[in-house]
């Protein structure tokens, strides 16, 4: 066994929230950090946003905080947490020009400032029209966010463990100590000794069958700290982007309906009109994901297996294709040998971005209860968190602001609590849980196949439990996923090898979504309403009186226990959400 | 969909059991639109789970699955079974240690990235708000601001495979990204290190790298500038 590696803030996850919090923890001068990914982090999924960060700049049109708060609560369908949308608001402002001050390639205004353009439910006054206010780096956005801040690491110094997999995070008597992670070059588990732990991992979007989440985003953080007895917030609000590409999942921007694509189900009909007979293909993305789910579902899709729609662009100038929407070509051309200008594009509902996660506070202390008790020495920020920001359904562009502002406001403060504090002693068998985990694998009976399991999930996940649930599609999902766990633990694996085994660590990936997906089922089986993302059949009205508030899913011996959280709200009162 | 039988011939090399590398061909029923990637998902999950290789996005933003596909470096996610015949051959990248199958050491790679001060420079205090910038100035380094860190074009270098201590194409690009940027005053230091013995007057423009970027960089015509820049400055 390997010594425990000694750092005071260690941070998991190399993405934006991760590589942001180790940038603000590396100001501090008195405090060491390391960072942990089971990726290099330039491939971190911060990487694929393409759209922008909103923040009410200003600089096309007037804009104010005030206006981005309200629609991002309204967006949430009034789940967010009202004190942290307005803090958000003020703070994405300086964050932006904080990254723009640490170079990043903004797209210029014609005055030299930052471009903002206009976005999904971003609008001016409070509702009366739409606003520019995501400021983007052409369609690249993410790209330049994790390239910015992966070479101001170069510059801080930063060190960092490379594909490292966490498997144990150490809470001991209430407080974090640490992880433990599992090198994949040697096969190796080290113990990271820690005064403060900042878990910055993102999504779980692998537990569905079409997704736009890399094949990394298995949700280990959500389901290790499950497994310490702590809480899960919200996992029931699961977004589905209208628009990713068939089978593949890819995403094609919501620039393509806003440019005038129309979207046609298998018999030709723009069916959206009967869904949304005002603002049909614009309308907001859980609604469109809706509709097509629907009508693939009776029977209306397009294909021999109906089971796509058609994004229709050819009534649209050749130009604008070509120059507003590369990417959308691109994609369709590549993965799917279809060119926009001349054929309509097969696409699907995709999964998208988990609203909900690991529960903290405004200042990113993860919490473990509904009294928002803290865990000493633990952190949380992105999309792995809940703070909570994106209530029941994210407003595009705020993945990318969420990262930066409590990224940076995880690494202050969690390089602030390492130095002011000591380092609690390791319990002698901190390896003992990542140690069984992966003898739990490597031992099993051997019957079972990683890849056959996880597609049973993935496609079981996506029929019972993406856009559309009722209770008997949940009840069937539980038994589904009862059944699936039981038959992980037969799993056998073709390579016994210890360096770069990565089969091994597919296994394990496989229970952490496991996890994640039991989550969001009970989650979703007990709330008996339809908000946001949460579209239930069987209760298809919001009902505040009942369910205004926060889930909390515990794991509780072989089940789970829910309890709840309030939500905390403010100016804005919950009203009906029409756009 | 119509499937097609698919030969995929793959370099293995496992450090533990294989004293060298060898072949090894798989027979998989594909899609023509499967991207080279499902394919070797498809051997990995169903046939032969110890294939190991490098993979995250799976659609040509992240850079991890660069690989040589039939004699060109290629990402495996960004490449169709349609666009490469019943036979397609993969190998790792060339002029990196092979570590196991197709995965490759880029430490030296990225050593060769830290080397040439991949962040941003300037030491004047902030204004309240951002620096301004023309459309024009930013126009300038747009294309080497696309770059993933794939290594397709550094392993596809001739010069390269001679000599691993060449900083390598992609480390030039990463350079030219912000000697050019008009906020930047880094370039002094950049163009110290690039004027080295194993810095750009190694390059001997050859395309390949131009010929192998996923992103559609004009890495050639880049390193060409960074040559000029630094002349222009001595002069």
């Amino acid at each position: 066994m390997n010594r425990p590696h000694k750092y005071d803030v260690i941070v998991i996850g190399a993405g934006g929230a991760g590589l942001m919090a180790a940038r603000y923890a590396a100001q501090n001068p008195n405090v060491s950090i390391a960072v942990i990914s089971k990726l290099y982090p330039t491939r971190s999924h911060t990487g694929a946003a393409q759209g922008g960060v909103g923040a009410a700049l200003g600089n096309v049109s007037e804009d104010h905080p005030e206006w981005h708060a309200f629609d991002t609560i309204k967006g949430g369908d009034y789940l967010t947490d009202q004190h942290v949308a307005e803090r958000f608001a003020h703070e994405v402002i300086e964050a932006v020009y904080e990254l723009e001050h640490l170079g990043l390639p903004f797209s210029r205004t014609p005055d030299g400032r930052i471009a903002q353009r206009k976005f999904g439910g971003h609008t001016r006054e409070f509702g009366k029209s739409a606003v520019e206010r995501a400021c983007y780096a052409a369609d690249r956005t993410g790209h330049m966010i994790l390239q910015t801040l992966y070479q101001q690491s170069i510059r801080d110094n930063v060190t960092f463990f490379n594909e490292f997999h966490v498997l144990d995070v150490l809470i001991e008597g209430g407080e974090c100590l640490g992880v433990v992670a599992y090198e994949l070059a040697t096969g190796a588990l080290h113990t990271f000794h820690a005064k403060a732990t900042v878990i910055a991992t993102g999504g779980n979007g692998r537990m569905f069958k079409v997704t736009s989440n890399a094949h990394a985003l298995t949700g280990d953080l959500m389901s290790i700290v499950y497994r310490r007895g702590l809480p899960i917030e919200d996992p029931e609000f699961y977004q589905f982007h209208p628009t990713g590409l068939y089978r593949i999942g890819v995403l094609l921007t919501e620039g393509a309906r806003g440019e005038g694509g129309i979207l046609r189900n298998g018999a030709g009909e723009r069916f959206m009109e009967r869904y949304a007979p005002t603002i049909k293909d614009l309308a907001p993305r859980d609604m469109v994901s809706r509709a097509m789910y629907l009508e693939i579902r009776e029977g209306r899709g397009s294909g021999p297996d109906k089971d796509y729609i058609h994004l229709d662009l050819t009534h649209i100038d050749a130009d604008i294709i070509e120059s507003r929407l590369p990417d959308v070509t691109e994609f369709a051309r590549i993965y799917l040998g279809v060119n926009p200008i001349t054929e309509p594009v097969p696409v699907q509902p995709t999964a998208h971005y988990a609203m909900g996660g690991i529960p903290t506070t405004i200042d990113t202390n993860v919490i473990r209860d509904g009294a928002d008790t803290i865990v000493p020495g633990l952190y949380a920020a992105g999309e792995v968190s809940c703070a909570s920001l994106h209530g029941a359904n994210r407003l595009g562009t705020n993945s990318l602001g969420d990262l930066i502002v409590f990224g940076r406001r995880a690494g202050i403060n969690a390089a602030a609590y390492a130095a002011a504090g000591g380092y609690n002693d390791l319990p002698h068998d901190s390896q003992e849980r990542a140690h069984d985990l992966l003898e739990r694998i490597r031992h099993g009976s051997g019957e079972e196949r990683v890849a056959h399991i996880r597609q049973e999930m993935q496609d079981t996940m996506m029929d019972n439990a993406s856009v559309f649930r009722t209770e008997e599609t949940l009840s069937k999902q539980v038994t589904i996923l009862d059944q699936l766990n039981e038959r992980a633990s037969h799993i056998g694996l073709d390579d016994s090898g210890r360096q770069y085994n990565t089969e091994l660590m597919e296994a394990v990936e496989l229970g952490f979504l496991l996890d994640n997906a039991e989550q969001l089922v009970h989650a979703a089986l007990n709330r008996q309403e339809s908000r946001g993302a949460h579209s239930r059949e069987d209760h298809q009205e919001r009902d505040d009186e009942r369910w205004l508030k926060h889930t909390l899913v515990y794991k509780d011996g072989a089940g789970v226990r829910i309890d709840y959280k309030p939500v905390t709200l403010g100016k804005y009162e919950p009203k009906p959400r029409v756009y | 969909m119509q499937t097609t039988n698919v030969t995929l011939k793959i370099k293995r090399f496992n450090p533990e059991q294989d004293a060298r590398p060898y072949w090894q061909a798989f027979e998989v029923e594909a899609s023509p639109t499967d991207r080279v990637l499902d394919v070797l998902n498809e051997v990995k999950w169903e046939l032969d789970g110890s294939l190991t290789f490098r993979r995250s996005c799976a659609h040509g933003i992240c850079g991890s699955d660069a690989m040589l596909i039939n004699g060109v470096n290629r990402l495996a996610c960004k490449l169709l079974v349609k666009d490469l015949g019943a036979t397609i051959t993969v190998e790792p990248i060339r002029g990196l240690p092979v570590l196991k199958d197709l995965i490759v050491d880029m430490e030296s790679f990225f050593d060769a990235y830290r080397a040439i001060v991949p962040y941003f420079v300037n030491d004047d205090p902030p204004p309240a708000g951002e620096r301004l910038q023309s459309i024009e100035d930013r126009e300038v380094f747009d294309d080497s601001t696309k770059c993933i860190l794939c290594a397709c074009c550094t392993t596809s270098c001739p010069v390269f495979w001679a000599n691993e201590r060449y900083l390598g194409p992609a480390a030039i690009v990463n350079a030219h990204r912000f000697i050019f940027d008009s906020r930047d005053q880094g370039a002094p230091q950049r163009l110290e290190v690039l004027a080295q013995t194993n810095g750009l007057w190694r390059c001997r423009t050859a395309y390949n790298c131009t010929e192998s970027c996923p992103r559609d960089i004009p890495i050639t015509r880049a390193i060409e500038e960074v040559k000029r820049e630094l002349l222009w400055r001595r002069a």
